[in-house]
């Protein structure tokens, strides 16, 4: 089964009004995330730095893991290897009944939406509760995160009055923020009291002190790592760094990235289980060992996950997270995923424009666009996409090489377009054309233009 | 072949990313004139407050900005507002009712307002989020520019947590409208003591 990224886009775009509020909601995190960087003079050598550790420590991932395990394990914490989601889940859940959990406080991680770790437990009995506000609200009501760092930016306050009105028993139409989010915390802080674990994501690990750091705004991470006994922090392969002075790097670019805030209110080293407690770590494989083998996709493993690309992402912006349908959605998302299971999402290398805004944010110099770019190539090549999308790439690349045709094409397109009827632009073809007008023809070509910007000079 | 052995030889086999020097960070990062006025801006725009006192006033002050807490925990030794001695619990989970703790941070960073937290001498890490209200007391020559500077103070030899901690918690979850306090401290204050 593939996904289909146009039609769902449709489905959300759809209502206009939300669709234009969406998109303006993650401008504003795009802006505040420009004026954090700008604020920064050496940010464009903190990136080349970010880029320099991330692509050290790929080259050499095997040694610093084996250095992470060994350093962790000296402090007293269990490290456990998963090489696909299900072990990982089954070394969480036999953990858990180890230690007799029957209620788990789970912090926001991606690696345990990807391993579908909630339902897992949930069928053997055990009560997960996600505790990052955000990921409350969609689990209240059923629904994936729709962003990584803002899994319910889909929704208005209002949403989340009607879900807390029916799952926490709030007063029903009041939807003032302040009012819903105490009436979350005094719910949680019931849960993190009564839990016997708590499980966290990992932002870094670190290979040279054996500890990971785990960065949150709303100290719910600390809350379920410190007071119940058992801490389980589960880890991709990639999340690991060489020196703890490599975390200045990550730390200065991460939360500036994200939402533009200097730092998160929390960037929490844990080292070590609490007293009389344990810790434990899974590091984890789950298909992304084949990313170093790739030279167009390897640079993909390197990203930090601050969902910089998609909130500048002018179609992630108008399409919404869900749209997607994978665990990381926008143009992170859509690199990772076409990499992994061509088939399935081979509509979302082409729910992209190309403008490149997304490599330019990106904290660690990812090359998206250019992957996105490549994997239409590659989905070509390997005949997985619609014959009419091929048949339409191969017209392009036919013309492009034959210059003479392609201005003489240009020339009578630019008279002939303004004058045809609209339901011949308009289309079932033009998927774009639904939402858009196309702009006026210009007089003359670029090419035109390009010769006499020359001449003035 | 056991997992580990089977991602180590996925890792090995075929690897083509190109190995680069890691950086030197000597003398890099933004420095400032005023690091204090720094601080303060980059706490308030995060929701929490900074301010400077002389040793002397350090309980004054506090009771000033908390007036009604009743349950006090502090690790500082030249505050003497402490009512509960948290480190006497064997439970993290005995300290819910803590309405205001007092910690002392070791230093401050102010190119982004945060302060580190590492206290060997406190037994449960939980007083730092489980607690209703936070003040930091640091010392005011403890005010560095940057995480480079922070970093190279930074070491896990003898400990097994540390966390740098800017403003209270919060969250911007609801519509993206900023609520302070969210499942840490609902508010809290940085003091730097001369
Ligand atoms: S790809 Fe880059 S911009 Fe996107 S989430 Fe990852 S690190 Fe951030």
């Amino acid at each position: 089964m593939s996904i289909k990224h146009p039609e769902n886009a449709a489905k959300f775009v759809a209502n206009d009004e939300r669709m234009h509020w969406h998109d303006k909601a993650l401008w504003f995190v795009r802006e505040k995330r420009d004026k954090a960087s700008k604020s920064i003079p050496e940010w464009e050598q903190l990136r080349e730095y970010a880029d320099q550790i991330k692509t050290h420590t790929m080259s050499n991932l095997d040694t610093y893991l084996l250095e992470f395990e060994e350093n962790a394990t000296k402090r007293g914490i269990t490290v456990h290897w998963a090489k696909d989601a299900q072990e990982h889940n089954e070394i969480v859940h036999k953990l858990l009944s180890a230690n007799k959990v029957t209620k788990l406080v789970k912090s926001k991680s991606m690696l345990t939406e990807e391993c579908h770790l909630n339902p897992y437990l949930e069928s053997r009995g055990i009560q997960v509760v996600d505790t990052d506000l955000g990921e409350r609200i969609v689990q209240l009501r059923d629904e994936p995160p729709s962003h990584i760092v803002l899994p319910a930016i889909h929704l208005k306050k209002s949403d989340v009055s009607d879900t807390f009105h029916e799952h926490l028993g709030t007063q029903k139409g009041n939807d003032d923020p302040t009012y819903l989010t105490r009436a979350a915390r005094a719910s949680l802080r019931e849960d993190f009291l009564t839990a016997q674990a708590g499980l966290t994501g990992v932002n870094f690990a670190i290979a040279e002190t054996g500890g990971v750091v785990v960065c949150t705004n709303e100290g719910n991470a600390d809350m379920g790592a410190s007071v119940p006994p058992l801490h389980i922090a589960s880890m991709g392969i990639e999340k690991i760094i060489p020196r703890l002075e490599d975390l200045s790097v990550f730390t200065r670019l991460l939360a500036r990235s994200a939402t533009g805030q200097p730092i998160t209110s929390y960037t929490s080293h844990f080292h070590g289980p609490i007293e009389g407690g344990q810790m434990h770590i899974v590091i984890v494989d789950n298909k992304r060992t084949p990313f170093l083998q790739s030279e167009s996709y390897k640079k993909a493993l390197n990203c930090i996950r601050c969902g910089a690309c998609m909130n500048t992402c002018p179609i992630y912006r108008r399409s919404g997270g869900h749209s997607y349908e994978y665990v990381i959605p926008g143009p992170i998302g859509s690199t990772l995923s076409t990499f992994r299971a061509p088939k399935k999402h081979k509509t979302l290398s082409f729910a992209c424009t190309l403008c490149g805004s997304c490599t330019n944010v990106c904290p660690v110099k990812i090359d998206l666009d250019s992957q996105l770019y490549t994997h239409r190539q590659d989905l070509r090549e390997k005949n997985i996409i619609s014959n009419q999308k091929r048949l339409g790439m191969q017209a392009a690349v036919w013309l492009m090489t034959k210059p003479a045709l392609f201005n003489f094409v240009g020339k009578v397109a630019r008279k002939i377009v303004p004058k045809l009827p609209k339901g011949m632009i308009y289309n079932k073809f033009n998927v774009w054309g639904k939402q858009r007008d196309l702009p006026n023809m210009p007089e003359k070509s670029f090419k035109d233009l390009y010769k006499e910007g020359l001449k003035d000079d | 072949m056991t997992s580990k052995e089977q991602i180590l030889q996925n890792i090995r086999t075929n690897n083509v990313v190109k190995n680069t020097p890691l950086p030197d960070y000597s003398n890099f990062g933004l420095t400032f004139e005023d690091r204090f006025e720094k601080f303060t801006t980059m706490l308030e725009s995060v929701g929490g407050k900074a301010l400077i006192i002389k040793k002397e006033e350090l309980d004054k002050t506090i009771k000033e900005i908390y007036p009604d807490e009743k349950v006090i925990s502090t690790n500082v030794d030249i505050c003497g507002l402490g009512n509960f001695d948290s480190n006497k619990e064997d439970d993290p989970h005995n300290l819910k009712d803590i309405d205001l703790a007092v910690v002392k941070g070791e230093f401050a960073v102010a190119e982004n307002g945060a302060v580190w937290l590492k206290n060997k001498e406190n037994r449960h890490r939980s007083l730092y989020f489980i607690a209703q209200n936070i003040v930091l007391v640091v010392n005011k020559n403890s005010l560095l520019n940057n995480m480079h500077e922070a970093y190279d103070l930074i070491s896990f030899e003898k400990s097994t947590y540390g966390v740098f901690v800017s403003g209270p918690s919060k969250t911007a979850d609801i519509e993206q409208s900023l609520v302070i306090g969210a499942h840490g401290p609902k508010s809290g204050y940085i003091i730097f003591v001369e």
